[in-house]
């Protein structure tokens, strides 16, 4: 006796085939939900900006006048964070995946700290911001400073970047390091000369990206008490500041008292969405560029 | 002769050989090893000699302990976390085992050929170079030197002397091995370790690299495990059995292969197990 008949095939087929299509339409909305969002966003924000943006608005100084208002002091600032970020998370978050991957004993204490700095990975911003401030800004007295500004900001991405570090050094193939050891090479002759080569596309691609939600971040700023005001360009990490996110936030707050604003934050928007483009367009870059097969 | 695995500290010298010429010095002498994995006991009262300037091979089915003991050799088994040891492995009178003893040390006299070819992600001359470079060798001629010297010694130099900066993965798989062959005499061992080094390749490259081992015993001191029994007996001077995380025998490659004087490994050799 046949277990399959196929006239009863015949007769379920049609439902079948419909429900697959009827489903294959529904995930196709759900991507689309979220694109047709992103695009009406864009081109809102490209809309009411993109005619704010000229040579003056990039490099002129802060103005109440909408007319005359300027972001260099925001770049600035922006710029000077990445200047503190960058070195800051790049050396520990790659020693510390070191140390974790290569370093420490297998065991409680390891498996300890590696699972709670995912779980850091995971928390708000925010807390980050009141953890600034009251060791960067007051218990160190920092004020608030580009220096606390951006150690706050190096704290909140530095689990990301672990992280992405501990996985590129993960991916590299064990033979290759069991090929130096059994030559005699030391553990940091071994993570110096091939394992560190080898990981280098994945760790920058993770700290490029951590990066980019460092100079996108505006709540932990936000609570460190940045300002917006008509302040001077900032000349040292010491010096009070303002970065691109307070900017657009400020502005974004004042937008019901002069209408001009708005376009302004706007503006702001596509200047920063810009040069997130550019940092996730280094990163791809970097990765294809050093990426090697095994 | 008697078995060396009745848990005594036998000493067992196999001479007078034709093949195995009597004076040989001992390299490596293993006494009463133990070795466990957590809790599994992976090699029990290993008591083998071996000695300068020949080949010996360990033969035994998977799971026997043999690479584990190869390993144990230049302590890249402490790769492995839980591993715990007894007893001791003499290198040159000097004990291996002893936490004192620099790993880095004994690895720079014992090079190891692994089993599947692991070049570097370089060029052919950064694969060789990378050895010497490790100990503190940095003068271009001198280097240059040792790249040409290990190459050929590794009767790789004619297929690669043009393309010494082309990256290594460009090469076959024989070739890649006979490469990681000539990466390990850059540094001037003693003793090379081959952990199945022919395993992943075809006939025609394994009969080049045991031609090239017959070559190179003359200056270093070759172990190698092997799973293939007729490999063992085409170029090996002596052959240990292992079963079980045990030697049953140790002998000579002729005797042994020949007159077995256990029934287990007469029965592994007959192709009866294994």
């Amino acid at each position: 006796m046949k277990y399959i008949d196929d006239v009863q095939v015949q007769k379920r087929m049609s439902s079948r085939v419909t429900k697959n299509n009827v489903l294959k339409n529904l995930f196709l909305a759900a991507t689309l939900f979220g694109l047709v969002v992103l695009a009406i966003l864009l081109i809102r924000v490209i809309s009411q900006g993109a005619a704010w943006i000229d040579w003056n608005f990039l490099t002129g100084r802060l103005s109440t006048n909408a007319d005359r208002a300027g972001i260099m002091g925001a770049i600035l600032g922006t710029s000077w964070l990445m200047l503190i970020v960058i070195p800051v998370t790049i050396f520990i978050g790659v020693g510390t995946a070191i140390y974790l991957e290569l370093y420490a004993k297998k065991g409680k204490f390891q498996s300890f700290v590696a699972t709670n700095i995912s779980n850091l990975a995971g928390v708000p911003s925010i807390v980050y911001g009141l953890l600034g401030l009251t060791i960067f800004v007051r218990a160190m007295d920092f004020g608030n400073a580009i220096i606390a500004g951006g150690l706050t900001l190096s704290l909140l991405v530095l689990p990301i970047v672990i992280v992405a570090a501990q996985e590129a050094i993960r991916a590299v193939p064990q033979h290759l390091s069991e090929a130096s050891y059994g030559m005699g090479a030391t553990k940091w002759q071994t993570v110096k000369g091939i394992i560190l080569p080898a990981a280098i596309p994945g760790i920058l691609t993770g700290s490029i990206l951590a990066l980019s939600r460092a100079i996108g971040e505006t709540a932990p700023l936000t609570v460190l008490g940045i300002p917006a005001l008509l302040i001077p360009f900032p000349g040292n990490i010491f010096d009070t500041f303002t970065a691109l996110p307070m900017q657009i936030y400020y502005w974004t707050l004042d937008s019901s008292l002069v209408q001009e604003y708005a376009y302004l934050a706007a503006a702001t928007i596509i200047v920063l969405l810009v040069l997130l483009f550019l940092l996730n367009s280094i990163a791809i870059i970097i990765r294809n560029k050093f990426q090697q097969r095994y | 002769m008697s078995p060396l695995n009745d848990g005594k500290k036998v000493k067992v010298d196999v001479k007078g050989n034709n093949d195995s010429p009597i004076g040989n010095e001992i390299v490596y002498d293993t006494n009463d090893l133990n070795l466990w994995y957590g809790q599994t006991h992976a090699l029990k009262d290993i008591n083998l000699s071996i000695h300068e300037k020949e080949v010996t091979a360990i033969i035994g089915p998977s799971g026997c302990g043999k690479s584990t003991y190869i390993k144990t050799l230049n302590r890249m088994v402490e790769l492995v976390p839980s591993v715990r040891t007894t007893g001791t492995i003499t290198y040159k009178g000097k004990n291996i085992l002893d936490k004192s003893f620099k790993v880095e040390d004994l690895r720079t006299h014992v090079g190891m050929v692994f089993q599947k070819p692991n070049p570097f992600p370089k060029s052919i001359y950064d694969n060789i170079t990378y050895g010497p470079k490790i100990h503190g060798i940095r003068n271009k001629k001198v280097l240059d030197e040792i790249v040409e010297k290990s190459l050929r010694g590794a009767s790789i130099w004619d297929e690669v002397k043009d393309r010494l900066n082309e990256n290594a993965y460009g090469l076959s798989g024989g070739q890649q091995q006979r490469l990681c062959i000539a990466r390990c005499l850059a540094i001037e061992p003693n003793v090379i370790l081959m952990d199945e080094p022919t395993s992943a390749l075809d006939p025609k490259s394994t009969l080049r690299i045991e031609e090239l081992m017959q070559e190179l015993k003359k200056e270093y001191s070759i172990i190698i495990v092997t799973h293939n029994m007729q490999q063992a007996a085409r170029i090996s001077d002596k052959t240990a059995f292992f079963l079980n995380g045990e030697v049953v025998e140790f002998n000579d490659t002729n005797k042994l292969f020949t007159t077995p004087e256990d029934k287990r490994t007469e029965d592994y050799i007959s192709g009866r197990f294994g």
